[in-house]
């Protein structure tokens, strides 16, 4: 990285080096009279210039892409993740070699064709046939990144696979919040807005009039998902507009107030392979925002770990439900619950109230959006 | 209808000359001129101000950027209490300072600084009119330019600080006072800003459109205008038809914020409490915005693109290859300009199929782009090009147009937009192909009609160097800001430090921190050339590029009614340059084809026969009884 610096900075230096060389031999002419052989001063200067920035130039975007590479596109965890890589490769490729052919060109004539005294210039007004092969030519190009893209994409935005393990995430002010159908049912339960209350620990609004969200789990700093097993994101806001990021799965969707949205991915490597693949023991996937919504937008952090199947069972099977959280903060909220189904809700009340680790979080996590205002 | 509206103004003015042989008193000559020239150059003042305090304010975000948690209280002077106890920035005002910045060089820079300043020079000079087709509706769309800028930098100063979500002001964030200190009165002001802005926007563009149609000088066919004026031409056409969908976009926000409407807003739980509101779609408002914000871009780089053929053409001393190409781009790109707006929001949740048709659309418009930068090369090749600052700056804007449009490529691709959007390649291709591409268009203009605006000229050299260290400046800073974006690193962040992911780079952010203060200060000795020449400036001669349009054919500088005497015809395009035959290497405009004989091509002798009928009418001149 810093060698990445050291080339830029010398690229810089030289280029301020040769404006400021440049700048004392103009400063004599500046108040001089325009040169006899040079329609402007500097002319001559100014036609080498674009060489001596042309040379310096491809020097600097080559030696600045091999120094700053290992940072692009962070190795790539899904399998859609891999394959709008190697799209994004090529379509680079075809990108740079058509922006160092246009510019090589730009730069070389306007060099090659700088005033000359007694020259004239050529009186070339059109050619239709050059015109039209160079339509022609962006055109074909453009079918080409259109056909692939429109492959790539449609197959990404296609519906989540029946074996997916349904995971909603949900943005505020600031942080994500994750839910889990729950060991039991293993099914999201509904969820109303108007029921959100961060002071009884029900954040995400679950309605507990549906029994399937009783045994629903939820947490505020970590999503766990299974190696392999596709996962299908249904994504909610509940403020303002998020974006969920996942760099490494090559996911983003934004979290719309009132508009659910949702996107699917496939982990396909676990958090502990990454490690040893990057040589990195503090390695962790990470969720972030990308949708700009307000003062604490840049620490919306959220972890993802990917692991197998039974690390995934043990951990889900450790967290309390929400509902027992509910009814730990407010124990009366069991009025709240439609009889016919309070027998069954009791069973998620906590037997004695102890010091429980996801309520603590939750309830920090609350105080500390709110105290970010 | 247009006959009835020309002649109304034809009685005006003839009124008008009257009183106009006495001296004008102060106010009617300096502040609420009705001349174009005075109200281009208003317009010019005003957008070099905002400029300063918009790149400004992007310094200071960059320090921030490049050295997170530096101490900046050496800015408690200006900034007071938005630097922190500890001097740091506050993350606050860091998303208010990118939306101020976004909004100021988008809007008031390059819309009305740009478009604004020459739309008002260069449209009557170089078709051949008096003026514009109504001075007072020019004045007007001046001062309601004026008030919104009065507005909007009142609302730096407020006690909750300006507009903070972003330019592209997403609702639900900018429509709860209570989501964000930056959408309470900020906001509110912001929103009565844009709508003076529009106001605005709208009298000057539906001046530029009449004035070109109407007002053309004999002779001056549209195949015979100016690139410059089909610029701006479709420029104007572009922004009437897209800025009344951000004007109502803006009113229904308005209403979402202080009557309780529900246009955007849905389901909503914030700060304790469940909002009433239900069934609206923030999603609306982006759609409503992009459908003015692509055109948006288009609207601030098709001027550039205009002035630069025209500036590229008379200093390679030859024609502007593909005449019609061009005209022939520029409608396309205006026409496709429309069609691509979603390209902005693949990751909306917006139906996928929708998807796939703007990724098409918007990949179209590269097919338009590439023509026009392949003929800027042609034009360019076997020329004898003469490197005066406007002509350096407009290379280095075909340049910049190039670079920054291939990455939009990558960025129609919603397939590749999926991992790179709202991340800094996005705001590494926008700076270039349209921030960068049309502050050197803004540029070229200044240096090439400076000497036609205040009759002297600005300092060659002083140019030249402000040329090389912007140009070498601009790709320093933007460059290496893909190299960031590729990694992942996401926009509008006040620090990189939160995630493990965007934890590398530190140095690069650092350089291009440093290379931003760098192309800041160059920006000086353009500022002390422009006000020095001003007034201690070399006296220009009568054409200095030797030029072939009409502006050159007015006297140093052109008084009220531009000509002395009658508006002199135009018998031929403007690019004859280099002409085979001729002995000088340019024919203006004026110039008949039967004073040219030696150097006439086939289809131009059969034209002679129409000449003297030509010469002889006179179309719409005012002054004509007059002087
Ligand atoms: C020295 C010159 C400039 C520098 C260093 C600079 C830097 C930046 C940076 C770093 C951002 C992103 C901040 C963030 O997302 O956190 C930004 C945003 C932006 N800049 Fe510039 N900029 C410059 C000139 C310009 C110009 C000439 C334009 C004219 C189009 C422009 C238009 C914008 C816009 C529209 C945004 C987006 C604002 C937003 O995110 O709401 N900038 N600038
Ligand atoms: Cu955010
Ligand atoms: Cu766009």
């Amino acid at each position: 990285m810093i060698y990445l610096v050291g080339i830029l900075g010398l690229v810089f230096l030289v280029m301020a080096i040769v404006v400021i060389s440049r700048m004392q031999s103009v400063m004599k002419s500046v108040n001089k009279d325009v040169q006899n052989d040079e329609p402007v001063a500097n002319n001559k200067l100014n036609g080498t210039m674009w060489i001596v920035t042309l040379v310096l130039g491809l020097v600097g975007t080559i030696w600045s892409y091999y120094a700053a590479k290992d940072g692009f596109l962070p190795e790539a965890s899904s399998p859609h993740g891999r394959r709008t890589d190697e799209l994004f490769w090529f379509s680079m490729a075809l990108m740079m070699i058509s922006f160092l052919a246009v510019n090589v060109l730009l730069f070389y004539f306007s060099w090659k064709y700088q005033y000359k005294k007694g020259n004239k210039a050529t009186f070339y007004p059109d050619n239709h046939k050059l015109e039209l092969i160079w339509t022609a030519i962006p055109a074909v190009v453009m079918a080409v990144l259109v056909f692939t893209g429109y492959r790539a994409w449609t197959d990404i935005m296609s519906e989540a696979p029946n074996n997916s393990q349904v995971i909603e995430i949900m943005g505020k002010q600031f942080g994500w919040m994750v839910r889990y159908g729950g060991t039991e049912d293993n099914k999201l339960g509904n969820y109303n807005y108007k029921l959100i209350d961060d002071n009884v620990q029900n954040p995400m609004g679950l309605d507990f009039s549906d029994e399937a969200s009783f045994d629903d789990i939820s947490h505020v700093s970590e999503m766990h998902v299974i190696k392999g097993r596709p996962v299908s994101l249904k994504i909610r806001a509940r403020d303002v507009l998020h974006s969920v990021f996942i760099p490494h799965m090559r996911v983003k969707m934004d979290a719309v107030p009132g508009m659910p949205t949702k996107f699917w991915f496939t982990p396909d490597k676990s958090t502990d392979e990454m490690r040893a693949e990057l040589g990195k023991p503090e390695f962790d996937y990470e969720i972030a925002c990308t949708e700009v919504c307000g003062r604490g937008h840049f620490s919306m952090r959220m972890r993802l770990i990917v692991e197998d199947e039974a690390s995934f069972k043990k951990w889900q099977s450790e967290q309390p439900t929400v509902l027992s959280a509910v009814l730990q903060t407010k124990p009366d909220y069991i009025s709240r619950i439609p009889e016919n189904l309070r027998a069954k809700a009791m069973k998620y009340a906590p037997a004695a109230p102890a010091a429980d680790s996801t309520v603590a979080q939750t309830g920090t996590a609350a105080a500390s959006s709110a105290a970010l205002r | 209808m247009s006959v009835v509206a020309t002649s109304t103004i034809v009685d005006a003015h003839v009124e008008e000359v009257h009183e106009h042989h006495e001296e004008q008193n102060f106010w009617k000559k300096y502040v609420f001129s009705e001349d174009h020239k005075t109200i281009a150059k208003q317009y010019m003042i005003t957008g070099i101000f905002w400029a300063v305090i918009g790149i400004a304010m992007s310094v200071v975000f960059r320090l921030q950027l490049g050295f997170p948690g530096i101490n900046l209280s050496w800015l408690k002077p200006v900034l007071g209490r938005w630097i922190t106890e500890t001097g740091t920035l506050d993350p606050n005002f860091y998303l208010a300072l990118v939306t101020m910045h976004g909004t100021i060089m988008v809007f008031f820079v390059l819309t009305a600084g740009l478009s604004g300043t020459f739309s008002n020079f260069l449209i009557p000079l170089q078709i051949g009119a008096r003026d514009m087709a109504s001075g007072f509706l020019n004045m007007l769309g001046f001062w309601f330019f004026a008030l919104s800028s009065v507005v909007m930098f009142i609302s730096l100063f407020l006690h909750t600080g300006p507009a903070a979500g972003g330019w592209v002001i997403y609702p639900p964030l900018s429509a709860l006072p209570q989501a964000h200190m930056g959408s309470e009165m900020g906001m509110t002001l912001w929103l009565s800003s844009m709508a003076l802005f529009i106001i605005s926007s709208l009298l000057g563009g539906i001046n530029y459109i009449t004035t070109v149609i109407n007002l053309r000088t004999r002779g001056m066919t549209f195949s015979r205008l100016p690139l410059t004026i089909w610029a701006f031409f479709i420029t104007a056409v572009l922004g009437l038809i897209s800025f009344p969908v951000l004007f109502s976009a803006a009113l229904l926000l308005i209403f979402d914020r202080h009557f309780g409407t529900s246009f955007y807003l849905s389901e909503i739980y914030i700060n304790g409490e469940a909002l009433p509101n239900m069934g609206g779609s923030p999603i609306l408002f982006q759609h409503l915005f992009w459908f003015l914000g692509h055109p948006e871009v288009y609207i601030v780089l098709l001027p550039a693109l205009g002035m630069t053929s025209e500036i590229i053409a008379t200093n390679a001393r030859k024609p502007i290859f593909g005449y019609r190409a061009m005209i022939a781009s520029l409608l396309g790109i205006a026409f496709l300009a429309f069609v691509v707006w979603a390209h902005h929001m693949f990751v909306t949740g917006m139906n996928p199929f929708l998807g796939s048709i703007f990724m098409f659309l918007t990949l179209i418009i590269a097919v338009p782009s590439a023509v026009k930068a392949f003929n800027y090369i042609t034009t360019l090749w076997r020329g004898n090009i003469i490197f005066t600052p406007a002509m350096l700056f407009s290379i280095g804007l075909v340049s910049l147009f190039v670079s920054g449009g291939v990455t939009g490529i990558i960025l129609g691709n919603s397939a590749l937009d999926i991992q790179l959007h709202d991340t800094y390649f996005v705001v590494a291709h926008f700076h270039i192909v349209m921030g960068a591409a049309s502050a050197f268009g803004f540029f070229a203009g200044i240096y090439h009609w400076f000497p036609k605006m205040f009759g002297r000229m600005m300092n060659n050299s002083m140019g030249q160097i402000h040329f090389w260290a912007t140009f070498i400046g601009v790709y320093l800073i933007f460059y290496p800001m893909h190299y960031i974006g590729i990694a992942g690193f996401p926009r509008r962040y006040y620090q990189f430090t939160t995630y493990d992911f965007a934890k590398s780079y530190t140095n690069l952010n650092m350089f291009v921190t440093i290379a931003a203060i760098f192309t800041f200060a160059a920006q000086f000795i353009f500022l002390w050339n422009f006000f020095y020449s001003m007034f201690k400036g070399k006296t220009a001669p009568l054409n200095p590029w030797r030029s072939n349009t009409l502006e050159w054919t007015t006297p140093v500088v052109p008084g009220h009614g531009n000509w002395v005497g009658e508006i002199p015809a135009v018998y031929r395009w403007p690019y004859d340059y280099s002409k085979p035959g001729a002995a000088e290497d340019f024919i203006p405009q004026t110039v008949p084809y039967s004073a040219t004989p030696e150097s006439n091509l086939p289809h131009e002798t059969a034209l002679i026969a129409e000449e003297k009928e030509l010469g002889e009418i006179n179309l719409n001149d005012q002054f004509r009884t007059a002087h």
